[in-house]
């Protein structure tokens, strides 16, 4: 899933791009060191060809509802991990210029979560399942998990983003067993998807296929591939605990200010509420700050902004005349400059 | 069914790149200008607290002025940024669903503090659509990639995106055309994952010569890794007034409480 | 004057999966000479053309260039004086803008950035589409295409000029523009097509492959005229020199 502009603070935002610019550096150099021509125009091309497969749907079996390649891991496979992170970085801005996907502030998220993951840690542990001479049986099974593993990191950051940003007001419990059990099966018909075009491929044209493209040190890799067995697990865990419907009820129950049935106080939550009360130690994003302060809007402002713009929302009337007023204003010095006499 | 999709999506990119050839003085700016006032709009924008919404509408008058001020058409731009609010609207609905606390009173109906964030979130979405669209529109990509490469971009990243802009026209077409010949015989039947598969492989594979074919004809004119580019961009007074000028704006709306004061101010006068 | 002399010499190439393509070509191609290189498909001719710049080593045999034998060290110079127009424009047109990429070759040469400017509109003029110089070339029409294709190969300032199937693709009117200007050139230039008419027009003399070897090297009026040459080598008259259908005359 793409991060939004809407739902990002600067400062989150800020920190991920500072983020996806270290790995894009990282990478870059990486890339100009192997030297390695022929390279250039490949990427260039595979990343429109990454763009185009996007645009087109296939269904998914049993949902009747379509979805399309991510595509991180296929490219890992054919380039590599350091050229697939850059070509799904200018995939991912060229679609937030002309497509308003996402934003531009967001870019740095998406980068990170849809690129990172399966470049660096989806596409070791597929090497590592699928090893040097897969059948076909193996590398798909090699490439789902690969992908599971990737698109449940991936959501679990736009969750972590988005709790951190504090504009939605979506807990994170709610939000992560949410998320996480929907990206199981995006990942498994990913895998499956990028399975069938590495098939294709070695069937058609085996040469393409780098034998092993060099990704880093394989201590790194095994380390990876523990937290990501780790984590598939918890992904797992977590579908089964939302399968379960007392455990999405209480929490929305709770949230609502409902009587909660008897709480079900399982590992899987224990270890998000652990979670969640770091998160809402992290200075002016905790939402429970936010509640406490929204139950008195007359609050004197404080120093910060954000309380500011709360305290703004009690005298809403004169801010709202305000703001249409502004919006007036906007749209005459719009039409004025348009229709100013000069060149056409 | 995905054909056209496809062939839409190109439309519009298309349409997009064919409105940064305009000729304003806007246009004329350098990249890089256009590329800090937008981020520091981005940045102004998402930095407002949870409840805001009148202190988000005067920032309209950015992409207003500019669709103005380079003579965009109006209403090419405005469908772009509404496409958005349908996702928006999603993204923001858990906010009354989960923040029921009332904020305010309007007419005697307490309104929670839910509705005002999901309407906050509607409004950032179509702002921040808003920002990109003029940036391309008034700026064109390859330079905003030029802008770019000089704030910091690596260049490989660089050759990258602008390899990317000038295929994906090329590849959409591909693909458009493969997704129609299945189509022709698929009688109505969706696509399979594993058509789909095999599909993408053909494309791959046509996509991979093509790269080849590239190579070649780069090599044949000299190519030995090195992009060298050549013009240069001139950063003067024009570009300094307007940086200056926006982003003193975007901070004044940011800290000082303009609409607020703006219509108490009416009001004060209509008494 | 030496340096336009194309020359190849018991040419042999044999691909990797053992296909014979070129077997012992051998030719000389002097200064400001127009030749085309004729056969069916597979018969060799595009192979041939990724010989003259080197794109492909022979496995027997030698390309001289100007009586420069083709080695890794002699390469950018040949690139330099050998200019190739490839089939596919989209293939040779891959800079963001007309400008930049016709600006590619002399940027490569390491030309200073005035000079380059010079080149650029001195090759999109030959051509006739300076008017297009800014804009990105999915935007252009295929005829528009391959003129800047061949700009982007004059701004290099060739002597020779390759080109692999210039008109095909191209509709009436934009091929009869293409031919005109290629009429116009003072370059040695080779070209492979499957155009006969085109062939007759702007070819004095033309090469026959079939199946990689060299079937007849001369005078493109004789080999176009030659119906058991042509027949054996699995190619037709052109247009131009068949019967009419109206008249029954042959317009020999």
């Amino acid at each position: 899933m793409h991060m939004a502009d809407a739902l990002l603070s600067p400062a989150v935002g800020g920190a991920m791009c500072a983020v996806a610019a270290v790995t894009i550096a990282h990478c870059s150099r990486r890339i100009r060191n192997e030297a390695d021509d022929r390279r250039v125009p490949l990427m260039g091309v595979l990343g429109a060809f990454l763009f185009a497969a996007q645009m087109i749907n296939f269904a998914i079996p049993g949902t009747g509802s379509s979805g399309h390649l991510g595509g991180g891991l296929l490219l890992a496979i054919l380039l590599g991990p350091h050229a697939a992170f850059l070509v799904v970085a200018s995939v991912l801005i060229v679609q937030a210029l002309f497509f308003a996907d996402g934003g531009l502030l967001a870019l740095g998220c998406n980068i990170f979560n849809l690129g990172f993951f399966p470049a660096f840690v989806g596409y070791p542990l597929y090497r590592w399942l699928a090893g040097t001479s897969p059948g076909s049986a193996r590398a798909t099974a090699a490439a789902m998990i690969a992908a599971v593993l990737s698109l449940q990191l991936g959501a679990l950051a736009v969750v972590l983003e988005t709790v951190a940003s504090g504009i939605s007001a979506l807990p994170f419990k709610t939000f992560t067993l949410f998320m996480l059990p929907i990206h199981v099966a995006i990942g498994i018909v990913e895998g499956l998807v990028t399975a069938a075009v590495v098939a294709f491929v070695r069937r058609s044209r085996p040469g393409i296929l780098p034998a092993a493209v060099s990704s880093g040190s394989s201590i790194a890799g095994t380390a990876m591939t523990f937290l990501a067995v780790a984590l598939v697990l918890g992904g797992v865990g977590s579908w089964f605990a939302s399968k379960s419907p007392d455990g999405l009820e209480w929490s929305v129950a709770q949230a609502a200010g409902a009587a909660a049935p008897g709480p079900q106080r399982t590992t899987v939550h224990v270890t998000l509420d652990r979670v969640q009360q770091e998160i809402a130690v992290l200075p002016d994003y905790g939402f429970r700050h936010e509640g406490a302060a929204a139950a008195q809007p007359q609050t004197v402002p404080h120093a910060g902004l954000e309380n500011a713009g709360k305290a703004r929302v009690g005298t809403s009337v004169a801010g709202m005349v305000g703001g249409a007023m502004s919006l007036v204003f906007a749209l005459l010095i719009g039409f004025a400059l348009k229709t100013r006499p000069g060149r056409r | 069914m995905s054909a056209p999709a496809v062939l839409a999506g190109l439309l519009d990119f298309r349409r997009l790149d064919l409105l940064a050839t305009g000729e304003s003085a806007l246009h004329r700016l350098d990249a890089r200008a256009k590329v800090i006032v937008t981020l520091v709009f981005v940045v102004c924008v998402m930095s407002f607290g949870r409840y805001s919404v009148a202190a988000l509408l005067p920032f309209f008058v950015f992409p207003i002025a500019i669709t103005g001020g380079a003579r965009l058409p109006a209403t090419l731009i405005w469908r772009k940024i509404v496409l958005v609010l349908p996702i928006a609207l999603v993204i923001g609905l858990p906010n009354p669903l989960f923040d029921r606390e009332p904020l305010l009173e309007v007419g005697g109906i307490g309104v929670s503090g839910g509705w005002v964030s999901m309407l906050s979130i509607m409004l950032r979405a179509m702002l921040a659509a808003a920002a990109s669209i003029v940036l391309v529109a008034v700026t064109g990509f390859p330079a905003i990639c030029g802008a770019l490469e000089r704030i910091g971009m690596p260049r490989p990243l660089a050759v990258q995106l602008l390899f990317l802009y000038r295929y994906l026209a090329v590849l959409g077409e591909d693909a458009a055309r493969m997704v129609t010949a299945h189509e022709l015989r698929s009688g109505g039947r969706p696509m399979s994952i594993r058509l789909y598969g095999a599909l993408l492989g053909r494309l791959l594979l046509r996509t991979w010569d093509r790269a080849e074919r590239i190579y070649l004809a780069m090599c044949a004119r000299g190519f030995t890794g090195e992009f060298r580019s050549g013009g240069s961009s001139r950063f003067g007074w024009p570009e300094i007034a307007y940086v200056a000028g926006w982003c003193g704006l975007f901070l004044l709306l940011r800290t000082h409480d303009v609409t607020h004061w703006l219509g108490a101010a009416t009001l004060g006068a209509l008494q | 004057m030496s340096h336009h002399l194309v020359e190849a010499c018991g040419l042999t190439h044999v691909y990797e999966d053992d296909t014979v393509a070129l077997r012992d070509v051998s030719f000389r191609i002097t200064h400001g000479e127009s030749v085309a290189i004729i056969g069916a498909n597979g018969a060799g001719k595009s192979t041939l053309i990724m010989h003259l710049n080197g794109h492909l080593t022979p496995t027997r045999g030698e390309v001289r260039i100007g009586e420069t034998p083709l080695t890794r060290k002699t390469l950018p110079a040949i690139r330099r004086t050998v200019g190739l127009v490839f089939q596919d424009p989209d293939d040779q047109l891959f800079m963001p803008t007309v400008y930049d990429d016709v600006a590619f070759g002399p940027r490569n040469q390491g030309l200073p950035e005035e000079e380059v400017d010079r080149r650029v509109r001195e090759a999109l003029e030959c051509v006739g589409v300076w008017n297009v110089r800014a804009k990105p070339p999915y935007r252009l029409s295929g005829g528009e295409k391959k003129r800047v294709a061949i700009a982007g190969v004059l701004a290099m300032a060739p002597d020779i000029l390759v080109m692999d199937e210039p008109t095909s693709g191209l509709d009436p009117r934009a091929r009869r523009q293409l031919i005109g200007l290629l009429a116009d050139f003072s370059h040695t230039r080779i070209f492979t097509s499957h155009d006969l008419d085109m062939v007759l027009e702007l070819c004095a003399r033309t090469i026959v492959l079939f199946e990689g070897a060299v079937m007849a090297d001369g005078p493109t009026r004789g080999i176009l005229t030659d119906d058991a040459l042509l027949s054996r080598c699995q190619l037709e008259r052109p247009l131009a020199l068949q019967a009419s259908a109206a008249c029954g005359h042959c317009n020999t």
